[in-house]
């Protein structure tokens, strides 16, 4: 009898410690499983923040540029050109725009270098520079900035003014620290006068850093690297968006209208249906080879224009605002069309005059999203040639221009590695700038509208 | 100038068409009850009168360049033969005389006279097309407004005026699928005129020689190399994204609070509104020699653009796509199951792993093969960061490429749209066209039957 009371009461002991043995083991899987969970968060989170943290501590920098104020003496020795043409009365625009011609070109033959290493000898530095060290002192661009101020107004020869001269790139570099100072002058970029120069001119205050503002207002240039900037890639992506815009929004709108409200259900709907599905999905990159077969090479549209370019983007668009519109219209109560019908109005009018209306915010924000989307795409603007060198801001949406994906494509791609590392940021930080600013709106303009309707 | 003017013709047509139906109409109303309510006559009438306006005006941009050319024809003498520089330098001149610009220096007898032909004839063609197309307009207007009448079904013409630009709007999307598929099978059926299709699926050899600039077939186009590249970064950038990824979801929708939720959700899904150049140039500038450095740590060599920088990186961009569609169909999962679970003592992560995951399995399955189109079809992050060595090695650390980056060089290159090297673009891109298509096909299909089980 004892035996078997004894032999119960050890196995409910072994059983108690069994499970509370178990217990522990599940409650640790437990932990550990959550911790996992949330290691993976902070894992994405770190991802997020290394990725930004990087791209804003290289890029900023850049946007802060080495100037050299300098007293120019525009030398009527050096610049030897005649008065400025003036289109006489009966003069046909091709005659006066030779005779122009030939002055910019008398203009442009000036050795405008001589005026700037006039000016960098002259700066006060204190130091033996030869002639082709203080160019190297200087950007390349900075001999068009004078001949532009002489060519809008010839009454400067003669005078001495102050000019803002930018520092040319291995000048920033120097100034900024970036180059080793270590380093032979076998192995230096710029020669031994050049950046004593520089370093006495920091210290007299003559070289100073100042916001780059041409970063924005000056295009691409490759002759010029510390003056490139972003003008002509910015109004090329302006260009495709405005015609994304005009184009993707209302047949994207259009579309999802008839296919979510009128379209009967039948076969040829779902065909409709499963293919703009798979159209989202497709790769963007064959858009691109789509544009390059048909655009180019059958309609033989421009290459490198923002036109072709904007099309291919909004094929490339179309299915995303059409199923963010159609489950937009999904959302509206099925009450409202009822009650819409129900009163004797016909299904066009249900849909113009009381769906349409209430979804607005929807395919608002479904457009912007679209549009930004758009605004970063680059495999596609490859294959249509954007990814050519145009040194002018395309006035036309036909001319040739870069955009601003190509463009941060194009820097990383340049020679001058240690400049235009930081300056490929600048423009990252530019262009993720905008789609941050897109974004937003479309985030403001919902809650705006959302609180009105 | 002209266009401006020619816009305000049809603005100006359209508004008188317009305010005629609606006045028609009006009148109109005194006799009988209107079917349809004075707007749609005047919508109705203004249809009629811009359309052959428009239609015209469409003619006209399409021939007017050919008509002109063919006017010029006639206008140069005999002894520049068509054809030569010399010819299109003088039908340049002739245009520029035409437009008032002038050339530079004296313009010889003949030149002046033809150009102030030329610009007569230009007139001419625009005066005709517009006065055709505003004498067309105004009678289609006076026509159709005698026509109107109360019980004419004015709401229906337009209403079925709008449908049929609708339906327009949403073939727009058919076609696009067309275009590709058929241009990509023309180009590609070009490209097997060169290179038999054997070759290019099976070979394994891949060197088109970029630099010969002949038409012919000179160099090898085995795809497997490629097709091994894309496969390994796939799956490298599948390794970092589904783990992270799914356990990222589960947390979220299991775990966190909501307030936190909301704060961390849109956080990490900023990681899939980045641009593909700037996680290339990330990859390129940062993971990239990271990785090499690590690699020098432990003994490995790594080469700083490999299949491993960028898969690494392509599996951060994919980490929000698997986490936010993981998060849609685990809080699909019938809560009954959860708690049922929970209520039979099973802990909260053996919930999780023996009943909602496997619940949520078909979906989850249907959102990897999503992430893997999108992986297979990545280009910018490749480019940049994989290295463009089309060598068949099993190697992750090594350089590498894959169909996208072949398909991008072989496109920026200087070779001629019609040789081989060119035309191979669109092989391969047929060729990940068809794979990202099956892939999503079947993502589409598990996903909706999942839908249908618990709808």
């Amino acid at each position: 009898m004892t035996e078997i009371l004894e032999t119960e009461a050890a196995a409910n002991d072994r059983r108690r410690a069994q499970v509370r043995k178990s217990l522990a083991r599940r409650n640790g899987a437990e932990t550990r499983f959550k911790l996992l969970g949330l290691a993976s968060v902070l894992a994405a989170m770190a991802f997020v923040a290394v990725l930004f943290g990087n791209i804003l501590m290289k890029g900023v920098p850049a946007f802060w540029q080495y100037n050299l104020d300098a007293e120019v003496f525009f030398d009527p020795a050096v610049i030897n050109v005649p008065e400025r043409p003036v289109q006489q009365p009966g003069q046909s625009a091709a005659d006066f725009q030779a005779e122009m011609l030939a002055w910019q070109r008398r203009l442009a033959l000036v050795n405008w270098n001589r005026l700037i290493t006039a000016s960098v000898q002259g700066a006060g530095a204190g130091v033996e520079i030869d002639d082709r060290s203080a160019v190297s002192v200087i950007d390349s661009g900075a001999r068009f900035v004078l001949r532009d101020m002489v060519a809008a107004d010839p009454a400067l020869i003669g005078q001495t003014r102050t000019v803002r001269l930018l520092l040319s790139a291995d000048g920033d570099n120097w100034a900024k620290g970036k180059l080793s100072r270590d380093l032979p002058d076998s192995r230096q970029q710029l020669s031994r006068p050049a950046r004593d120069t520089i370093d006495a001119l920091i210290a007299s205050g003559a070289v100073h850093r100042s916001f780059a503002w041409h970063i924005f207002t000056n295009v691409d240039s490759r002759a010029s690297p510390a003056s490139a900037g972003l003008a002509g890639a910015f109004m090329g992506s302006f260009y495709m968006m405005l015609v994304v815009i005009l184009l993707a929004v209302p047949v994207g709108v259009a579309s999802a209208l008839y296919l979510e409200e009128f379209a009967p259900k039948n076969r040829i709907t779902d065909l409709i249906e499963v293919n703009i599905n798979n159209l989202a999905a497709v790769p963007s990159i064959v858009f691109g080879l789509l544009g390059a077969a048909v655009f180019i090479n059958i309609f033989h549209l421009p290459l490198s224009a923002p036109l072709v370019g904007g099309l291919v983007l909004t094929l490339m668009t179309l299915p995303t605002i059409i199923i963010a519109t159609r489950s937009a219209l999904r959302a509206v109560p099925p009450s409202l069309r009822q009650a819409a019908l129900g009163i004797g109005a016909s299904k066009m009018q249900m849909v113009f005059h009381h769906v349409l209306p209430v979804t607005f915010p929807g395919i608002l924000t479904a457009s912007i999203i679209g549009v930004a989307q758009a605004l970063g795409e680059t495999a596609p603007l490859l294959l249509i040639g954007m990814n050519a060198f145009v040194a002018n801001i395309p006035a036309t949406p036909l001319d040739q221009s870069a955009a601003l994906p190509v463009q941060v494509y194009l820097w990383q791609g340049n020679e001058n590695r240690n400049f235009f590392e930081e300056r490929t940021f600048a423009a990252i930080i530019v262009l993720l700038g905008l789609m941050i600013l897109l974004n937003a709106l479309a985030i403001w303009l919902r809650t705006r509208l959302e609180r009105k309707a | 100038m002209t266009s401006l003017l020619i816009a305000a013709l049809v603005l100006a047509l359209m508004a008188v068409a317009y305010q005629q139906g609606v006045s028609r109409s009006k009148a109109l109303a005194g006799v009988g009850r209107l079917h349809s309510r004075p707007q749609y006559h005047g919508a109705l009438l203004a249809l009629w009168a811009t359309l052959p306006l428009l239609l015209i005006l469409f003619l006209w941009l399409v021939t007017s360049g050919t008509l002109q050319d063919w006017y010029i024809a006639g206008q140069i003498p005999a002894e520049i033969a068509p054809g030569t520089s010399e010819y299109a330098g003088a039908a340049a001149r002739l245009r520029n005389i035409a437009s008032g610009f002038g050339v530079a220096g004296e313009a010889q007898a003949w030149e002046t006279a033809a150009g102030v032909n030329l610009a007569r004839f230009n007139t001419t063609l625009l005066m005709a097309a517009v006065g055709l197309g505003a004498i067309l307009g105004v009678a289609a207007l006076v026509l159709m407004r005698g026509r109107l009448s109360a019980r004419m079904r004015a709401r229906n013409h337009v209403e079925a005026a709008i449908k049929a630009l609708l339906i327009f709007c949403s073939v727009v999307a058919i076609l696009t699928t067309l275009g590709i598929v058929v241009s990509l099978v023309a180009e590609t059926l070009r490209f097997f005129t060169f290179v038999s299709p054997v070759d290019f699926f099976f070979g394994t050899v891949w060197n088109p020689g970029y630099s010969t600039t002949s038409n012919d077939a000179s160099g090898s186009y085995g795809m497997l190399p490629l097709l091994l590249g894309t496969v390994m970064i796939s799956v490298i950038a599948m390794a970092v994204a589904l783990p992270v990824g799914l356990m990222s979801a589960i947390w979220l929708t299991q775990y966190a609070n909501p307030r936190l939720r909301n704060v961390i959700k849109p956080v990490i899904e900023v990681l899939a509104g980045i641009p593909t150049i700037v996680y290339g140039f990330f990859a390129l500038v940062t993971v990239g020699p990271a990785l090499s450095g690590l690699g020098d740590l432990v003994g490995l060599r790594v080469n700083a653009t490999s299949a491993l920088t960028a898969g690494i990186v392509m599996g951060i961009m994919i980490i929000p796509f698997i986490s936010s569609l993981s998060d849609d169909i685990i809080r699909q999962v019938p809560r009954a199951m959860r708690d049922g679970s929970l209520g039979l003592g099973a802990t909260k992560s053996e919930t999780i792993r023996m009943v909602i995951v496997p619940a949520a399995l078909p979906g989850i399955v249907g959102a990897i093969l999503l992430a893997v189109s999108r992986a297979i079809g990545e280009t910018m992050i490749v480019v940049l960061a994989a290295g463009n060595a089309p060598i068949l090695r099993f190697n992750p650390a090594e350089p590498t490429s894959t169909f996208t980056v072949t398909i991008v060089t072989a496109l920026t290159g200087d070779a001629d749209f019609a040789s081989p090297q060119s035309l191979v673009a669109f092989a391969l891109g047929l060729t990940l066209f068809v794979i990202t298509l099956m892939l999503n096909i079947g993502a589409l299909a598990i996903v909706r039957k999942y839908r249908e089980q618990y709808e």
